[in-house]
């Protein structure tokens, strides 16, 4: 009886490493908390960075294109306009291409060597830094389209969107920068979504004597589609977000245009371009588009979080 | 008897070829930009690499033709990833260990990940808007105002995110009868995490991680108003406070120059970044299919 009690106290664990235990939950408590604190934090500093602009100027701030430092009046209009048009634009042409190149992978055209391949072949696309990708399209991409635009000009000059002369940087180039970068997002994802669809749903619709792009359209898809909308939603907040490619691509003018020939502004490359050398209300201004940016992509990429939270896979 | 052969003419056997075709033609349009894109990078970059580069400074841009080196901002790019891997990794893992390890699933942690879903996705400007905010403008660093040290903070802000998804997912995949094992015999909850959960999840984690880092080094946006720019050899510790060059910051600058030596010179050091990130990628895409096939668990 006696041995066995003391063996019992043995047992026990020293008061030191219970210690060790419970500092160790709170540290790993503590640095997961960091997240939160710099999530709030980027947003309160933004925001009140951006408060002098905000009282002065309000909502007026979304709807006016005047960008004077030296009369101090300030409007980011023509900045919203460009990140929203080049990102919708450029998604629109990316969504179709990029799908197409996930059916492409996962059905059975080519051999499955040659499918992973160009798989990660994609995938290594989104690894390569937006700064090169904007160096490749001052050199290579925008000499390249020249003609491609002077005909555009000529014979659509008609329409609003290709209304003026072609002079070098300007928002089509930086749509079709957007859409190199968004191509391997929206195909990863899509093609995972694609993956995911149970094989006993395909070859039911073969069984009924579906042809193979008949079963595509009306049940792959239809099954992979919650999945793709999050990955579209994503490359549209990356889209947004962009900075250094369409920067450096977009020609960086404030004057407002419904051309996509002429040189335009985002939000992103106007933090870029002015950030370093602003002074004054200016600065509070820049942050207040910031901050308008902040919020859009906020939006995008809640809004993609609850889409795959509320329709992820039913099969 | 017909109907048992294949008819070209059928409506379907014609818009199926369409179709076909069609996603063939995407699937091409998708990678014709990667295969010009790095083969233009490989000659035009490859062609300008001299011993030279690696040693010595930039010339400040003018009219001169020799540009100089990329040292100062080789040097920089390695010591501001270096300074944002030393912040997010262990902020990174540790909140990866508790998500994976401690949470049952609660209003806390679910708030965590739902958190760095939204990290992941804020504009990587916003990050450098952010630091410029917090450390650059109030000089809160000794007074120094741009300094690498800024420009490693910002670069950490994007890393974070993809550190702990990694190591929470890492941490996840490891079967929990290791863990009662390993608490069955005794083993406090911080040795049963440290000598069996984290090293049977060590080659993911370490992968994800990897490749954070590379990617970190290609960041531009937020480094070019925190860290800033410098032309000048980084000779001791003091440096840290004081303005530094990266690859990155390097090839957006000498871009947008109008003269042909300093477009070289760009061309150069994305020949560098890329066969650095690239080779990183392949290497760690290898390494987790080698994984995958001799997995012992």
């Amino acid at each position: 009886m006696e041995e066995k009690l003391t063996l019992f106290k043995n047992r026990k664990r020293f008061g030191i490493e219970k210690n060790i235990d419970i500092i160790f939950k709170n540290t790993a408590l503590v640095l997961s908390s960091f997240v939160a604190i710099i999530l709030l934090g980027i947003i309160l500093v933004v925001f009140f960075q951006s408060f002098e602009s905000f009282s002065r100027y309000g909502l007026k701030f979304l709807v006016t294109s005047e960008w004077n430092p030296v009369k101090d009046e300030y409007g980011a209009f023509t900045a919203i306009y460009g990140t929203l048009v080049t990102s919708f634009l450029s998604l629109l042409i990316t969504i179709p291409l990029g799908v197409g190149t996930a059916i492409f992978i996962t059905e059975d055209f080519v051999p499955k060597v040659f499918r992973e391949i160009i798989g990660s072949f994609v995938e290594l696309l989104a690894a390569i830094p937006s700064v090169v990708l904007g160096l490749w399209a001052i050199f290579v991409m925008e000499p390249f389209f020249r003609t491609f635009f002077v005909f555009l000009h000529n014979f659509f000059g008609w329409i609003p969107l290709f209304s003026t002369e072609p002079t070098g940087r300007n928002s089509l180039l930086a749509i079709l920068i957007l859409v190199v970068m968004l191509l391997p997002i929206v195909t990863s994802i899509a093609r995972d979504s694609l993956n995911q669809v149970p094989k006993k749903l395909r070859n039911a619709a073969y069984g009924i004597g579906a042809s193979r792009w008949k079963t595509i359209f009306s049940v792959i898809l239809p099954a992979a589609l919650s999945g793709i909308m999050a990955g579209v939603l994503l490359a549209l907040g990356r889209a947004m977000g962009e900075t250094m490619a369409v920067t450096m691509i977009i020609g960086n003018s404030n004057a407002f245009s419904w051309s996509l020939l002429s040189p335009g502004y985002t939000i992103s490359s106007m933090l870029a371009n002015q950030f370093g050398e602003a002074d004054g209300s200016q600065v509070s201004s820049l942050f207040y588009a910031a901050f308008v940016l902040m919020i859009l992509s906020l939006v995008v990429n809640i809004f993609a979080q609850w889409l795959v939270k509320k329709f992820s896979l039913k099969y | 008897m017909n109907s048992l052969y294949y008819q070209k003419r059928l409506s379907r056997n014609i818009g199926d070829k369409f179709f076909t075709s069609l996603s063939v033609i995407c699937a091409l349009i998708a990678i014709l930009p990667l295969i010009f894109l790095v083969t233009y990078i490989l000659i035009k970059g490859g062609s300008q690499i001299t011993p030279e580069l690696f040693t010595l400074e930039p010339n400040p841009p003018g009219d001169d033709l020799d540009a100089g080196g990329i040292n100062p901002a080789l040097i920089g790019t390695l010591i501001i990833t270096t300074i944002a891997s030393i912040i997010a990794i262990p902020v990174g893992v540790g909140g990866g260990i508790y998500l994976a390890e401690y949470s049952k699933g609660g209003a806390f942690s679910r708030f965590i990940r739902f958190g760095v879903n939204v990290l992941a996705g804020v504009p990587s400007i916003i990050a450098g808007v952010f630091i410029y905010a917090l450390i650059v403008s109030t000089k809160i660093l000794f007074g120094s105002m741009y300094s690498g040290l800024a420009g490693g903070m910002a670069l950490s802000i994007l890393m974070l995110p993809t550190v702990i998804k990694t190591t929470d997912e890492g941490l996840k995949l490891v079967p929990n009868e290791l863990r009662y094992a390993s608490l069955g015999v005794g083993a406090s909850m911080y040795t049963t995490i440290l000598k069996v959960t984290l090293p049977s999840a060590f080659r993911s984690i370490a992968t994800g991680v990897v490749l954070s880092i590379a990617r970190a080094a290609g960041e531009t946006a937020p480094l070019i108003f925190t860290a800033l720019f410098s032309y000048y050899y980084i000779t001791g510790f003091g440096d840290l406070f004081y303005e530094m060059g990266s690859l990155a910051v390097l090839i957006y600058n000498f871009a947008l120059e109008p003269y042909d030596a300093q477009n070289k010179l760009a061309w150069a050091a994305s020949f560098i970044l890329v066969l650095s990130i690239l080779s990183v990628n392949i290497f760690s895409r290898i390494l987790a299919a080698f994984t995958e096939k001799t997995k012992r668990v």
